[in-house]
């Protein structure tokens, strides 16, 4: 057969979605920002609020740091990372390169959902590592702490979809950075509600206090926090809403 | 193999906004052939391209490439044909191997990746990432993820631009490789030798209008038509490219190129020879040149978009 005789066709769907999935990963890890967002803020993070908590007799140890910075994680993954690198690939016509491709629309979303899972973790497993070293005693109710997962990644990464779909490549840069910090300081994510006065029952009802309850539940107290997973899957619905209708590939 | 066109386009309208991109567009690709479009900036190339490849939705008129329609049967349509961008379309962190591995590992039967980095001189900068890489290893890279899928037909957008002129060979090898082999191309391009060497058919665009198509040598009239090129050394005097007609008289024509050029079509014989001396010592001109030629795929080029110009001085571009 000649060099270049054609024979068209597309890989099977699971291979294509693989292949996309873990490119993705790759890229994310090899960037360096990308990694001190997803790994060694995070870890920081923990010990510094352990060790700094301790100093100052402060009532929270590693068993409340522990979940909430694992939360943080996610949200540093689904959030944060997802929406620079879309928005990046928006403006190098990545995505419009791929869009001529075999690899469809749907294709190209679960590469990405799969590639954020292999990426939380990884983190789980390192920031699990460092609590456990502290001395942390997890509670875990599984099924709780898989639909958090799941739940907490799809209302984060539909919003950050939304953030790199409607701003520019910097724009998203800086917004994605911008409201993950101010989530994480006020967001009652690192540190549970009831740490915040009168405004604790507001920030529940924010992705990011919902996620934060939520994964507190499900490793702290061995339970399947139903109310946040039920706000976590309502923001997953606005997210996936306003992506649907502002969302453009170029 | 039917004998269907690879790619036709009828009666297709596209405007932005209040302005006409493409007008009322017809034209077909025949298969197994390299079709090149030309046409200056702006006539409606790249938006044509585009709706072949199913980006954007014909406003008006039909599109069908390889009997498909792009945006309906988009799913059936992608793995048939490869697609090289002008720019871009790749993540600025990845290699430039690992990314057209990447793109093969989405296709069921692909050119092994090693042969066509070697091919394509990509075998030195294999591990450079994307945003390092010249803009010429960058075209080549988005040649190579156009063609490792191996479609039937490949759409190219400039495929040669920035490059030199020796990886300029190996890319027109290869383009010539991929139509003995069987696949059809469409390439964009403003280097005219560059069609005329490879082109079995071209189609020349203007203001979103098909102005002329044929093969480089219908076009050229065979290359029957003799041509003077004068070049001088200051800009023309007021007047001149007229002038110089009436000197000249009937059976010739005087096209003004740019400020210090001019093209005439005609008898290329003594006489007419004699009259552009005499003309440029009347006129106190001093010729830098003076050539005798055919006429080429670029002159054609030049008359045919330039005359649809309302402005008498024709702009060239580069």
């Amino acid at each position: 057969m000649s060099t270049f005789a054609p024979a068209p066709g597309a890989a099977p769907v699971a291979r294509q979605v693989l292949t996309q999935a873990s490119m993705e990963a790759r890229l994310m890890l090899r960037n360096g920002e990308q990694l001190l967002l997803a790994v060694v803020v995070p870890v920081m993070v923990l010990i510094g609020g352990v060790r700094g908590a301790e100093r100052v007799n402060l009532s929270y140890g590693v068993d409340t740091f522990a979940p909430g910075v694992l939360a943080l994680a996610v949200m540093s993954t689904s959030f944060t990372a997802l929406a620079i690198s879309t928005g990046f690939e928006r403006r190098y016509g990545v995505i419009k390169r791929l869009g001529t491709s075999p690899l469809s629309r749907t294709g190209l979303l679960c590469g990405k959902v799969l590639a954020l899972l292999a990426v939380e973790a990884l983190q789980v497993v390192v920031i699990g590592a460092v609590a456990l070293a502290l001395g942390w005693e997890p509670s875990v109710d599984a099924v709780g702490a898989l639909l958090t997962l799941v739940l907490g990644t799809s209302a984060f990464a539909s919003l950050g979809l939304f953030v790199a779909g409607a701003l520019r490549a910097e724009a998203t840069l800086a917004a994605a950075n911008l409201v993950y910090l101010l989530l994480m300081a006020g967001g009652a994510v690192v540190l549970p509600a009831t740490a915040y006065g009168s405004f604790g029952d507001v920030v529940t009802w924010l992705p990011s206090g919902a996620l934060g309850e939520a994964v507190r539940a499900a490793l702290g107290a061995a339970s399947v926090p139903w109310h946040d997973l039920l706000v976590l899957a309502g923001w997953t619905a606005v997210g996936a809403a306003l992506t649907a209708r502002t969302f453009t590939w170029e | 193999m039917s004998d269907q066109p690879a790619v036709l386009v009828d009666a297709l309208v596209m405007r932005y906004a209040d302005k006409v991109a493409v007008d009322s567009l017809s034209l077909t690709v025949e298969p197994h052939t390299i079709t090149a479009v030309l046409g200056p900036n702006g006539a409606g190339k790249t938006t044509t391209l585009e709706t072949c490849e199913g980006y954007r939705r014909p406003q008006q008129g039909t599109v069908r490439v390889l009997g498909l329609d792009p945006v309906r049967d988009r799913r059936q349509l992608l793995p048939r044909i490869g697609v090289m961008l002008q720019s871009g379309g790749a993540w600025g962190g990845v290699r430039a191997v690992e990314m057209l591995r990447h793109v093969s590992r989405l296709h069921a039967h692909p050119v092994d990746v090693d042969l066509l980095v070697e091919r394509l001189g990509l075998g030195d900068c294999g591990r450079t990432t994307y945003r390092r890489l010249s803009g010429g290893q960058q075209q080549r890279l988005g040649l190579a993820m156009a063609i490792v899928g191996r479609p039937e037909l490949v759409f190219v957008d400039e495929p040669t631009a920035g490059l030199d002129p020796a990886v300029r060979r190996d890319v027109w090898e290869l383009l010539e490789e991929l139509r003995t082999d069987g696949v059809t191309v469409v390439l964009t391009t403003h280097y005219m030798d560059e069609a005329e060497r490879l082109a079995d058919r071209v189609h020349i665009l203007d203001k979103g209008t098909l102005v002329a198509s044929g093969s480089p040598l219908e076009l050229t009239r065979g290359g029957s038509v003799a041509t003077i090129r004068l070049v001088v050394t200051q800009p023309f005097p007021p007047g001149s490219p007229d002038s110089l007609a009436v000197e000249l008289g009937p059976g010739t024509e005087v096209r003004q190129l740019d400020a210090v050029s001019l093209l005439v079509t005609g008898p290329a014989d003594a006489s007419t020879l004699a009259k552009v001396s005499r003309w440029c010592e009347h006129h106190g001109v001093l010729p830098e040149s003076l050539t005798l030629g055919q006429r080429n795929l670029e002159d054609v080029f030049l008359e045919l978009t330039a005359s649809a110009q309302p402005s008498a001085q024709p702009e060239v571009s580069a």
